[in-house]
């Protein structure tokens, strides 16, 4: 298989308050591949943002990287001077927020900030930038493009403005690209176009993308492989079907069967009881031991790692005879 | 746009009318305006031919208009203790206040602004919050002392500037400026900085206090996303948005400079409006304090209209009549 | 401690009877030449003692600060109350005023119902009206801030049940919302008024400043100030350094209290 993208190793975020120092990010390793959609779900908090703007060097001071490494095309990132990694953030790696009613500068035309991100990236002239603003708008399918380009933000709808944030992430024709819950914010209707919007434009171009969500419809139908991260941990990882019709970690299945779906409609959905720990107060072990059904007194003591199983990796203590077995077998 | 301007301009009419209502009554009931041109032993005959011939006994609306007239044409009666036209007065007086305000506020402006950035921009810097700290200092301390602490420093004990009036001035017609020649250079120095401390300080902390807001914002976060440069970043696009609440607050603290110029007027006996208008209080001289009410409020709404256009210029939200959509 | 000036002042600094001339100018820690009394922040061209002007001066500081901004308390909350109860016409007009007020400073607002007192009060009466007319002058110059916060938490409970029944009963909901309402804004009212109280003691020391509050017989803070700047530039700097250093203690003792007060109301607060 070739070189991948992205590939985050070890990655471990921390955030310095008064009182403690919180590990937001612990461990994670995953690699994105040319023109893979690696999805990433998890409950609010738990550390699917965060591993994002580490990606692209966005995390804020008290937060840092506290460990491993992410190297973009075999090359290490996170260790990169402030001006070097700026120079990587938009022109290699690029992100998508939220929100599209406050990622734009309400103050600027979308001409104008297209043509500065443009220009800051490529050898460009103003008429060549703009030019080029034209073709990046047509193509994430804004009509008469050559007129809105001088519209101001607050004039488009919100699946519009979603639609110019993607635009701008593209100036420089990234390798990778998060979006981080791009359709969260926008009406149900503009949402699927929005997901196959970039869906297909990561196809077109090659590009790796992140996509974090906590809406697993999304995942399904847009994924290749999909991570599940639990308290700033990787829960499971692996392609998309397996991860989604079989989960192995206790955690995913619980969260997979938060699903409905049409067929198993008169089933009562599955609920996992209790919530996610606070940072501050990660219990000691598996993070999930909690909440688990299947827990065993191994769950208190050691943190389990991620364990390769059936072509996907689980961080859980219940796979490790089965991985014992499937060694035995390959040998 | 044209729409917007209208309605900022009828909303000036209205508060300049109604300062005008204000003048006009303090000019019409308090003290006896006849008795002030007479003096107080002429008979009733003449005090009556000359309240007729005054028009003080028509009608209120007409005597209002009247006066409305008059402060229109520049005519706001006679200084009762001077025995001069008001008008004549407040020309004379102009150009020493204009000189000190534009300057001190030119001065609060720059110097406020590239603190306040400077201080957001370095937020944990020591040099930022030693400026801060100065900052609450000049918030607190009365404007006077401020201005006799100077001349204490600088006039008593260094005896580098002069400690009061306005130096050596050069008149251009009936402009007089005293930036032309040394003395009156010298002599503007405490009087500016006496006057602009305020406004300095408060333009500082709201500078900060607006760009760090603006530095949370998600379209700051994605313009570093895309790679922008911290200069950009800082300078494009987050003063612009924080200039916003900047310029309403900052053009209104601007205008007050005008009525604080009183203070520091007489703390510094500089030849301007507000020592005329403190000694005419000082002597209840009221044509010349209507006149200076009608003046200063003149100055806001003027400095109001332009604070309108400017916000409308900076905000796009504003213009082509679109609604904002709420967040 | 400035409340007892009578007691605790070594001199009647007001009374010409207990002056004596050749007690003028003395330095700080000086004895004066005529009565051998030792003067701890030295004495004023007629040999008055300034230890015992402070505390005089500040106790009429004191007095005009504290007067007035209960005078602008109680007129503020009134109007405010007012405003938000009545609604329509009425409200435009109190909130238009206010507001219109608001974007003046209070100086100028302050010095002009000054003058206008002036024109209207005889000059014999001026003495002994000056207190007052000093205090309505600042008083008046600062009800707004009061009004708009009062005002404000009046229309969150004007439009509820309590107040709507007791209108279809027939009773005036006024006094009933307006206890509603008071307890509410007691905090936030209080906050302003310790701010506004070391703004207004400024006020009063500025208009005194400019010649234009309290006479030279009934000196404030501002009024010895101004009395002082004369002999700064012959270098006795004692008469006015120390009513201005007591001036800027006391103002920044009252915001200090404010913030204190700020963040004990307000638990939200960090």
């Amino acid at each position: 298989m070739s070189e991948p993208v992205i590939s985050v190793r070890n990655l471990q975020v921390e955030f310095v308050t008064r009182r403690a120092t919180l590990r937001a990010i612990d461990g994670v390793s995953f690699d994105i591949h040319k023109g893979e959609v690696l999805g990433v779900v998890g409950e609010s908090g738990a550390g699917k943002s965060v591993t994002g703007a580490a990606i692209i060097g966005l995390i804020e001071p008290p937060g840092r990287i506290s460990g491993g490494e992410i190297l973009l095309n075999g090359r290490r990132i996170d260790n990169l001077s402030p001006e070097e990694m700026r120079k990587v953030r938009g022109r290699k790696v690029a992100m998508i927020f939220q929100d599209p009613l406050t990622s734009l500068n309400p103050l600027f035309r979308v001409g104008e900030q297209l043509v500065e991100t443009i220009r800051t990236h490529l050898q460009m002239n103003e008429r060549q930038a703009r030019d080029r603003a034209v073709e990046l708008l047509t193509e994430v399918g804004i009509p008469a493009p050559e007129k809105r380009i001088d519209g101001y933000p607050h004039e488009f709808s919100g699946g519009m403005r979603q639609r110019v944030v993607i635009a701008l992430a593209l100036c420089a024709e990234p390798d990778f690209i998060v979006a981080d819950e791009p359709t969260t914010a926008l009406d149900v209707s503009v949402q699927a176009q929005i997901i196959s919007l970039i869906k297909k434009l990561g196809r077109e171009r090659g590009m790796a993308v992140m996509l974090v969500t906590h809406d697993m419809g999304v995942i399904a139908e847009t994924a290749d492989r999909v991570a599940v991260m639990y308290a700033g941990r990787l829960a499971e990882i692996g392609p998309v079907r397996d991860v989604v019709q079989r989960p192995m970690h206790p955690y995913a299945k619980g969260l997979m069967g938060a699903i409905p779906t049409l067929e198993a409609s008169t089933e009562r959905l599955v609920q996992i009881p209790g919530s996610m720990p606070r940072l501050s107060s990660i219990p000691r072990g598996c993070a999930f031991n909690p909440r688990c059904a299947d827990v065993f007194a191994r769950c208190h003591v050691d943190q389990p790692l991620p364990l390769s199983v059936q072509g996907r990796q689980v961080a859980c203590h219940l796979y490790e005879n089965e991985r014992l077995k499937t060694a035995e077998v390959a040998r | 746009m044209l729409a917007y301007i209208l309605r900022s301009l009828t909303q000036a009419t209205l508060v300049m009318l109604a300062v005008a209502f204000i003048a006009f009554s303090m000019f019409r009931y308090v003290g006896d305006p006849v008795a002030s041109i007479v003096g107080q032993d002429a008979t009733l005959k003449d005090r009556q031919e000359l309240t007729e011939s005054l028009g003080l006994n028509d009608p209120f609306p007409l005597q209002f208009v009247r006066f409305l007239g008059n402060a229109l044409q520049g005519d706001f009666g006679i200084s009762y203790r001077q025995g001069r036209p008001v008008a004549e007065l407040l020309i004379e007086r102009l150009p020493a206040t204009i000189e000190l305000a534009v300057i001190s506020a030119a001065v609060a402006l720059g110097l406020g602004l590239m603190l306040g950035i400077y201080a957001a921009l370095n937020r944990r810097g020591v040099i930022a919050n030693i400026v801060m700290s100065l900052s609450l200092i000049g918030v607190s301390l009365p404007t006077f002392l401020i201005g006799i602490g100077l001349i204490f420093l600088f006039s008593v004990y260094l005896r580098w500037l002069p400690s009061f009036g306005r130096g050596e001035v050069v008149a251009f017609g009936w402009w007089t400026t005293g930036l032309l020649t040394d003395s009156g250079r010298k002599s503007l120095i405490m009087p500016v900085i006496t006057l602009g401390f305020f406004q300095l300080t408060l333009i500082m902390r709201l500078v900060r206090a607006e760009m760090l807001e603006v530095m949370r914002t998600e379209y700051i976060k994605f313009a570093r996303a895309r790679g922008l440069s911290d200069g950009s970043v800082h300078f494009r696009h987050a003063l612009r948005n924080a200039m916003v609440p900047v310029i309403t607050i900052t053009g209104l603290q601007l205008g007050s400079i005008i009525a604080f110029a009183i203070v520091t007027e007489t703390v510094f006996n500089w030849p301007g409006l507000g020592a005329l208008f403190v000694r005419s209080v000082e002597v209840v001289d009221i044509p010349v304090m209507a006149a200076y009410l009608m003046f200063v409020g003149l100055v806001f709404v003027v400095v109001n209209l332009i604070v309108d256009v400017l916000y409308f210029l900076v905000d796009p939200r504003l213009r082509g009549g679109i609604t904002v959509p709420s967040r | 401690m400035a409340l007892m000036a009578d007691v605790l002042a070594p001199q009647d600094a007001f009374d010409p009877v207990a002056l004596n001339l050749l007690d003028g100018f003395a330095h700080p820690m000086e004895r004066g030449m005529g009565s051998n009394m030792l003067f701890v922040m030295g004495s004023d061209e007629q040999g008055r003692d300034i230890f015992s002007a402070l505390f005089y001066g500040t106790r009429l500081s004191l007095l005009v600060g504290v007067a007035s901004v209960i005078f602008s308390m109680v007129l503020g909350i009134g109007l405010g109350l007012l405003a938000g109860y009545l609604g329509g016409k009425i409200e435009m007009l109190i909130m238009r005023v206010a507001d219109i007020q608001l974007s003046f400073p209070a100086i100028l607002i302050a010095l002009l119902i000054f003058g206008v007192a002036r024109g209207l009060i005889p000059p014999q009466q001026y003495e002994t009206t000056a207190v007052f007319v000093i205090i309505i002058a600042i008083g008046l110059s600062n009800w707004a801030q009061y009004a708009r916060t009062v005002r404000a938490s009046t229309l969150v409970e004007r439009n509820k049940e309590y107040v709507q029944a007791a209108k279809l009963m027939g009773i005036s909901g006024f006094g009933i919302m307006a206890r509603h309402v008071l307890p509410n804004v007691m905090g936030p009212v209080l906050v302003i008024a310790t701010i506004n109280l070391a703004l207004a003691i400024i006020e009063e020391a500025t208009l005194s400043f400019l010649g234009v509050g309290l006479p030279i017989t009934q000196p404030s803070l501002g009024t010895l100030i101004r009395s002082g700047q004369k002999f700064l530039l012959s270098g006795e700097w004692w008469i006015l350094f120390f009513p201005a250093m007591m001036l800027v203690i006391l103002a920044l003792a009252i915001n200090l209290l404010g913030d204190w007060l700020r963040d004990a109301l307000n638990p939200k607060l960090r």
